[in-house]
């Protein structure tokens, strides 16, 4: 490909210069080009000052001329200086174009094109999604070899992101880097199996497109995926859709059985796979026989089939191609009337689903013959598509309804379009062939085209009756007679060599007839066509072997003429056939057989449809279209004969849920207007939930959506409180799991263990009922909390998602006042995605770097507290709040904060609750439970979690009590907003090499030595903010690493002492906002004294 | 995918190149050129075109052909499909999609090119999006740009004293600077303002919709397709029906449409904002709806007997062998209507190669004939039931030709308003979610399709 496009792109240049020198100076040649390219360069350059100029305005008209040129297909690349010093231009539209320019030109330009790769690192780190994921799109899509390394770290950053926009970009910048420098592949893989288990289905679409471009035979990356995709696959974009479902039937082909072997029963083992559902869970033997569909397998055929619906052709083509090739064959029969509406669209689609159906019809005429009428063919539809109906047509063709067909091929024979007449006359054959019943009235009904006026007509006939009685070798005199008068008036040397082949080959069934036609031909034979000729030589030949007596001279003196023919092959033919039937000395033992050789009966030719092969070809793909293997077409193999272990998707589906579902329920708070979003969660939720407990799949699950849907329009509270149960059912299970991973720390086994988990666990969560099941879970985690809290350093992995398990409840069930409040989904783009990916991330960096990076225990715990709310504006009652640095047993993301409550009033104060809250987006807030009283002078401390998002933004709230509310405010410290990490000093520097860039501040200290001995510096930044200390082998450096408690982003604090009193102050982390905003706090801190 | 995409006119010129991968030259069309002479009509061209190394995937449309270059297997209907798409949305920021029409506009052109496809595969292709992420051309901007002969108004530029001499006397300087003040705000062709569809889980919305007067109009327009036997009998006959939106609502609301009769819509194919599930549960329509116009629903009755036939062609046209004349006469007339009158009627047909000429005269409307095209069309008008229009006279052949095999086929073209020739009514339309009283409305109407009389 690379070669191949150099070769296009020096064309491309010479094509350029001529274009140009037709411009200016209409002469074609080099020295022209000479000419021009003065004049070109003048008007060059009042760009190049425009772009130079100090105005936006005058930049901007530069770039739109310049873009013109481009579109044109003009060269501007001497303009790439100019241009690409303007990359960095705060005008939003100058940039765009500049990036329309740079992807086009950078191949060319490589050395400047570099100079405009900061800019792009930089908006990399962007905090708008927007920016950053432009940035990577333009860098990615810069085709210089240099910056692969740099592109291979964005996209591995990108691939983390917290926005699902930037992901998706990542997913397409693989496929970039992949065709850059495909070495990247393994690397790319990796990445690749990172994206593909974003649950997001902005995602989905791009990743799995990147997956069919790098890595198409990692088959094996898809299984732990399956199911996610076939549930998510009604929400992705209609683009991600047709790739997702192309490679999912290929997926299919190799992991299912055929279901094709027991057709007639495919019915019945539906039901039966419905009823045996939770015994076949159980009992995980599959039984064997009857067929029973693997739960997998059905799955992807009914998520699919909603999209038969999409007005999206390529979609509704691509379940279509699905069904055919993987669903069971009595209910392929769905597709076709989707196919068919596709018909009423333009000409090109038209004329691609044709081509489907038409493959289609051959193997299964009932499929399409409910809609024969829809192929009937108007006399405004193209040839090619009215060609292509034809075919189908012909395919439909059964004794029942051709004499309806024949009818209206009689319309068609008479068309003005004359191709199209012809091609009628073949499909009138190929009826009569293939239907014995009609075969002589056809028959009869092309001998009367043969008295036409039309040549093409008579032709096309001709050539066809041909065919027709080769194969019926009855007597058809009278219609070979009838043939042979047409000599005379048919000129096209088709039919006329047709009819010298029949007259010849019957010529013992009219004797009278065909010596003379060969006297005739005799005479004509100079000014005949080649093809002609050689037909005549051979009714010499064959009149020769019969009928030597009458046509003895004749034949010779053809044979002369032929001798000095100018066609070679004439007088090829010539010679062999003299030496085969003219006896002489020579020629002994060959002429004996001449008879035999030439009047030898022959078979009759098949007429089959040209579409007869094609269905080897994958329907819907290129290949199929144009007959041939496409570049990159992927095979779709044959079912396998017995089904690989279909486990290998149930073990992930635990995986999934522990890292999904989860954070879906969480989803769902966070956004409560995003009644979208969560419907899909929810349809998702269900349609998995039936996949696990199948013994509500089917049409149960379908239920299930529907009303979770209805209830999410009408009455959200609802719907609320069921996908609360729901994750509430898969909490417990995943609280179960976060025990049996602390047994095993080998992550291998972990999987394992989860299955059984799971298939224990699975029955036994779906049948207790919702509440049952949440107050399981909620106490479970409690307890679970307990021994947590003490071993908080070990056990890093289970906690957080053990904690996160309990989270979905409770915020959900607060929460709930709030969601009819927020009714647009307009605000905030940024929290819209976090929750999802958030959780990927954490996931993420979990899986990462579990081994070496683990949460450890406060090193310091200070004592500081902070007024919540003073006792005179709080009527007597006083709250003071600090953290404990704990982490937070409510959710894994939240801080944990204590609040301490005085009464100073000589009353009792009752029930004291948190009111109205109101965060910011995004924000959650687990509330203490209240305090039913506090005694006069007593005091109660409570805690609560907050999740601060990883901001220093207020929480806002109400602080009630019985009689009164009054507003308060946490503000976060924002060494509050992490937690320690204990690592090894490798694995900090590790970690330190990869945050480099933007993503790292500095600042210089000032301060006397004896501030800077180690032990007051722990002090010092310990007190600020809730870091671990890391060892470290050298003095002169101290390191600190922790990580945010939202994101879990990873915050690592160096202090490089320098010479004198002067230190350096580094923090390196993603989160660049709170990492500056820690620099500021604790600069002060540390050069004070 | 996509690697590059050319725009040809009809005379075969490049005016427009835009490559997403590596740069592929242009000499690649010309393939397509050869497929193009070999097709010799313009629908004729083959979609797909193999050469050497690439597929030349195309769309024919408004005269333009749009051909993707592409290098590996891809299903053909993505491309094909995408590149509509691409017309659509062309049209919908232009108003016409047209050679001039883009050239004009070719840097918004470039600019929603580079926004829809990304590395050739899809990225935008929902038109709200597209129109936040780059504005159309509104006609103050380009009444804007043509005055200042300038892309882009700039406020300095507006106190240079050029305007005071240019601006003729009819318009006061100070009355184009308010004029331009405002457009400055909106002068750039990319927003400012990142959109938020593309990020939020309703993708087709944009956000911050904000309308005074808040409408929503539905037009229920269905074709019928038809083709109509010489005695006058249904060969075939089917219903496309699509509900074409315009709904300007502010804030984010959620409608639910339904019907009186929804048995009759078995085969439908929908925008992504209807809810699958609860129109399978419910047969409802519910959705959150684009902004703008979209096209909700599209539709198919099939059943022939459901069909009703509103117009009946009586015809008779005769070639006689022997002289070089033939007879011509064809009346319409209405059919079931349901007591509608059938307005817009338009004959036409494709007269065979020998006719030469044609004197004809029309009991009402105007006829043409091209004899260059062998093209009849008779504009007929309103169909008065009490006096029938007619179309009579004599063609005149071409001396000694045989006479042509086939009588031509009848074009018909018409539309019934306020009818919906397959009975679907529209029920009822409420709104949830937001709190205002949308004013709504809904039209019916029938056109003919490909509506065709075989004589």
């Amino acid at each position: 490909m690379a070669s191949n496009s150099l070769a296009y792109n020096e064309q491309a240049g010479a094509g350029e210069t001529a274009e140009l020198g037709q411009e200016a100076a209409a002469t074609m040649s080099p020295s022209g080009a000479f000419g021009l390219f003065s004049s070109d360069l003048k008007k060059n350059e009042d760009l190049k000052q425009m772009l130079e100029s100090n105005k936006d305005s005058a930049k901007l008209d530069a770039m739109k001329r310049i873009v013109g040129m481009i579109a044109k297909g003009r060269n501007a690349s001497e303009l790439f200086p100019a241009v690409v010093k303007n990359v960095a231009s705060k005008n939003i539209e100058i940039k765009k174009l500049v990036y329309v320019y740079l992807v086009r030109y950078a191949e060319e330009q490589q050395d400047l094109a570099l100079l405009s790769i900061s800019t792009f690192q930089r908006a990399l780190k962007d905090p708008n999604q927007l920016i950053r994921a432009s940035a990577l799109r333009v860098l990615s899509s810069i085709r210089v070899p240099i910056i692969v390394p740099i592109m291979m770290l964005a996209i591995k950053d990108a691939s983390a992101d917290l926005s699902p926009y930037v992901r998706k970009n990542a997913a397409h910048a693989i496929q970039k880097l992949y065709s850059l420098d495909p070495e990247q592949k393994e690397m790319l893989i990796e990445v690749i199996e990172k994206l593909l288990k974003d649950k997001s289905t902005l995602v989905a679409g791009s990743v799995v497109m990147a997956f069919e471009e790098v890595c198409p035979e990692r088959i094996d990356l898809i299984h732990k995926n399956y199911r996610k995709l076939c549930n998510l696959l009604v929400d992705v974009e209609e683009w991600g859709q047709v790739v997702i479902i192309h490679m999912l039937t290929r997926y299919a082909r190799t992991q299912f059985v055929s279901p094709w072997k027991e057709d007639g029963g495919a019915e019945d083992s539906e039901k039966n796979f419905y009823e045996s559902d939770d015994e076949q869970r159980e009992g995980t033997e599959r039984r064997k026989k009857p067929y029973a569909m693997d739960p997998d397998h059905r799955l992807l055929i009914r998520n699919t089939k909603p999209l038969l619906q999409s007005r999206n052709a390529a979609v509704v083509m691509a379940v279509a191609q699905l069904y055919w090739h993987i669903s069971p064959k009595s209910e392929a029969g769905v597709i076709s009337k989707s196919l068919v509406r596709l018909l009423r669209s333009n000409r090109e689609v038209q004329y691609i689903v044709l081509q489907n159906i038409a493959t289609m019809s051959i193997q299964r005429k009932g499929m399409f013959e409910p809609y024969l009428k829809s192929f009937y063919v108007r006399s405004t539809d193209p040839t090619m598509i009215k060609t292509l109906k034809l075919e189908i047509l012909t395919n439909l063709a059964n004794e029942a309804n051709v004499s309806t067909l024949l009818r209206e091929f009689q319309t068609y024979v008479r068309s003005q379009d004359k191709q199209f007449a012809a091609a009628t006359i073949q499909t009138v054959g190929r009826c009569a062939s293939s239907i014995s019943e009609v075969s002589d009235s056809c028959l009869s009904g092309l001998v009367c085209l043969l008295s036409s006026r039309d040549e093409v007509v008579v032709a096309e006939s001709v050539v066809v009756i041909k065919k027709l009685l080769q194969m019926r070798p009855a007597q058809h005199g009278e219609i070979i007679k009838h043939m042979a008068k047409l000599l005379d008036s048919i000129t096209v040397p088709v039919a006329r060599a047709s009819i010298l082949w029949l007259i010849g080959e019957n010529c013992e069934r009219v004797p009278k007839i065909a010596p003379d036609v060969l006297r005739k031909m005799a005479k004509s034979f100079t000014s005949e066509d080649d093809l002609v000729k050689l037909q005549i030589l051979n009714l010499g030949a064959k009149l020769y072997l019969t009928n030597s007596k009458q046509t003895k001279l004749l034949t010779q003196y053809i044979l002369n003429l032929g001798k000095y023919d100018q066609n070679y092959d004439i007088r090829d033919r010539t010679r062999f056939i003299r030496q085969l039937i003219v006896p002489n000395e020579k020629s002994g033992a060959l002429s004996k057989y001449a008879k035999k050789i030439f009047l030898a009966q022959k078979p009759a030719p098949l007429l089959e449809s040209p579409f007869k092969d094609r269905d080897h070809f994958q329907l819907g793909t290129l290949s199929h279209t144009l007959n041939t293997k496409a570049a990159g077409y992927l095979e779709l193999s044959n079912w396998p004969e017995v089904a690989p272990d279909p486990s290998v998707r149930n073990v992930e589906v635990v995986e999934l849920q522990t890292k999904e579902w989860t954070p879906a329920g969480k989803a769902k708070k966070e956004n409560p207007a995003k009644k979208f979003y969560s419907e899909s969660e929810e349809e998702e939720d269900s349609s998995d939930s039936s996949s696990e407990s199948e013994s509500e799949s089917g049409s149960g699950s379908e239920e299930e959506a529907d009303s979770s849907e209805d209830s999410s329009a009408s009455s959200p509270s609802e719907q609320e409180g069921e996908s609360a149960s729901e994750s509430e059912g898969r909490s417990k299970r995943t609280a179960k799991k976060s025990w049996k991973t602390r047994a095993k720390s080998d992550s291998e086994d972990e999987e394992k263990e989860n299955e059984k988990s799971k298939s224990s666990d699975s029955s036994s969560a779906e049948s207790s009922s919702a509440e049952e099941s949440s107050s399981d879970a909620e106490s479970e985690s409690e307890s679970d909390s307990g021994p947590d809290s003490r071993k908080v350093t070990k056990e890093k992995e289970g906690r957080p998602k053990q904690a996160r398990s309990t989270l979905p409840k409770d915020v959900s069930l607060l929460d709930l006042d709030d969601f009819n409040s927020v009714s647009t989904p307009v605000a905030l783009p940024t929290p819209v995605l976090s929750p999802s990916l958030r959780a990927d991330l954490e996931g993420l960096n979990l899986s990462t770097t579990s081994s070496v990076i683990n949460v450890s225990s406060p090193v310091f715990v200070p004592m500081k507290t902070h007024v919540l709310l003073h006792r005179m504006s709080g009527k007597g009652l006083a709250a003071h709040y600090f953290f404990p640095r704990q982490p937070c047993i409510f959710g894994a993301k939240m801080v944990s904060v204590q609040i301490t409550l005085n009464n100073t009033t000589d009353q009792k104060i009752e029930n004291i609750h948190v009111g109205e809250k109101k965060l910011p987006a995004g924000m959650q807030m687990h509330a203490f439970s209240p305090v039913d009283s506090l005694e006069p002078e007593g005091s109660v401390t409570v805690s609560m979690g907050i999740d601060f998002c990883d901001s220093t933004q207020t929480a806002s709230f109400q602080l009630c009590t019985k009689d009164d509310c009054f507003s308060v405010n946490i503000q976060p410290p924002v060494g509050e907003l992490l937690l320690p990490v204990a690592m090894s000093e490798k694995d900090f520097k590790k970690e330190q090499g990869m945050l480099t860039g933007m993503n790292e501040t500095s600042a210089l200290i000032v301060a006397t030595p004896q501030d800077f001995t180690p032990s007051v510096i722990l002090q010092k930044v310990v007190n600020v903010a809730n870091v671990g200390a890391v060892p470290s082998g050298q003095d002169h450096l101290h390191r600190f690493a922790a990580r945010t408690v939202h994101s879990g982003s990873l915050m690592l604090v160096t202090v490089e002492l320098k010479e004198g009193s002067t230190a350096q102050l580094i923090i390196n982390t993603e989160k660049t906002v709170i990492g500056s905003v820690l620099l500021r706090e604790l600069k002060p801190v540390l050069s004070q004294g | 995918m996509i690697h590059s995409l050319f725009l040809i006119n009809s005379s075969g010129d490049i005016f427009l190149e835009k490559h997403w991968k590596s740069v592929v030259s242009r000499s690649v069309c010309d393939y397509f050129f050869e497929a193009q002479e070999r097709a010799t009509e313009a629908e004729n061209v083959p979609p797909v075109i193999p050469t050497p190394h690439h597929y030349l995937l195309s769309v024919y449309r408004h005269k333009i052909f749009f051909v993707a270059v592409i290098q590996t297997e891809v299903p053909p209907l993505f491309v094909i499909e995408f590149l509509h798409r691409v017309v659509d949305t062309f049209q919908d920021y232009f108003g016409v999609c047209s050679e001039p029409v883009i050239k004009d506009n070719v840097v918004v052109v470039y600019e929603v090119l580079e926004e829809m496809l990304d590395n050739g595969f899809p990225l935008a292709t929902e038109s709200n999006i597209l129109k936040e992420l780059i504005k159309p051309p509104t006609i103050l901007r380009t009444v804007v740009n043509t005055i200042t002969g300038r892309p882009g108004g700039d406020k300095e530029f507006l106190k240079t004293d050029w305007v005071t001499p240019r601006g003729s006397g009819a318009v006061s300087p100070l009355l184009l600077e308010r004029v331009f003040s405002c457009v400055y705000e909106r002068s750039t062709n990319v927003g400012d303002q990142l959109p938020t569809g593309q990020l939020s889980v309703v993708p087709w919305r944009r956000t911050g919709v904000k309308y005074t007067n808040n409408e929503a109009y539905f037009d229920v327009i269905e074709e019928i397709d038809a083709i109509i036997d010489k005695s006058g009998s249904t060969i075939t006959a089917e219903i496309q029906g699509v509900i074409d939106a315009c709904v300007k609502l502010t804030g984010m609301p959620d409608l639910t449409l339904s019907f009186m009769n929804p048995r009759l819509l078995d085969d439908v194919s929908f925008h992504p904002c209807v809810r699958f599930k609860r129109w399978e549960s419910e047969r409802i329509l519910s959705f959150i709806p684009p902004d703008g116009n979209f096209r909700l629903l599209s539709y198919h009755v099939s059943a022939q007997n459901l069909v009703a036939i509103p117009v009946y062609v009586k015809h008779s046209i005769s070639f006689r062998d022997s002289s070089a004349l033939g007879r011509f006469e064809i009346t319409v007339g209405p059919k079931q209507t349901m007591g509608k009158t059938i307005e817009g009627v338009l004959v036409s047909s494709q007269m065979p190669k020998g006719v030469l000429n044609m004197s004809l005269t029309p009991s009402q409307g105007t006829h043409t004939f091209d004899p260059v095209t062998k093209m009849l069309s008779w504009d007929v008008g309103k169909i008065n039931p009490q006096k029938l229009p007619s179309l009579k006279g004599t063609m005149s052949l071409q001396a000694g030709a045989p006479k042509p095999d086939e009588n031509p086929t009848v074009n018909l073209q018409f539309k019934i308003q306020q009818l919906a020739i397959s009975g679907l009514k529209v029920n009822r339309l409420d709104m949830y979610g937001e709190k205002y009283k949308p004013f709504k409305g809904i039209k019916y109407m029938t056109k003919a399709g490909k509506f065709q009389v075989r004589t």
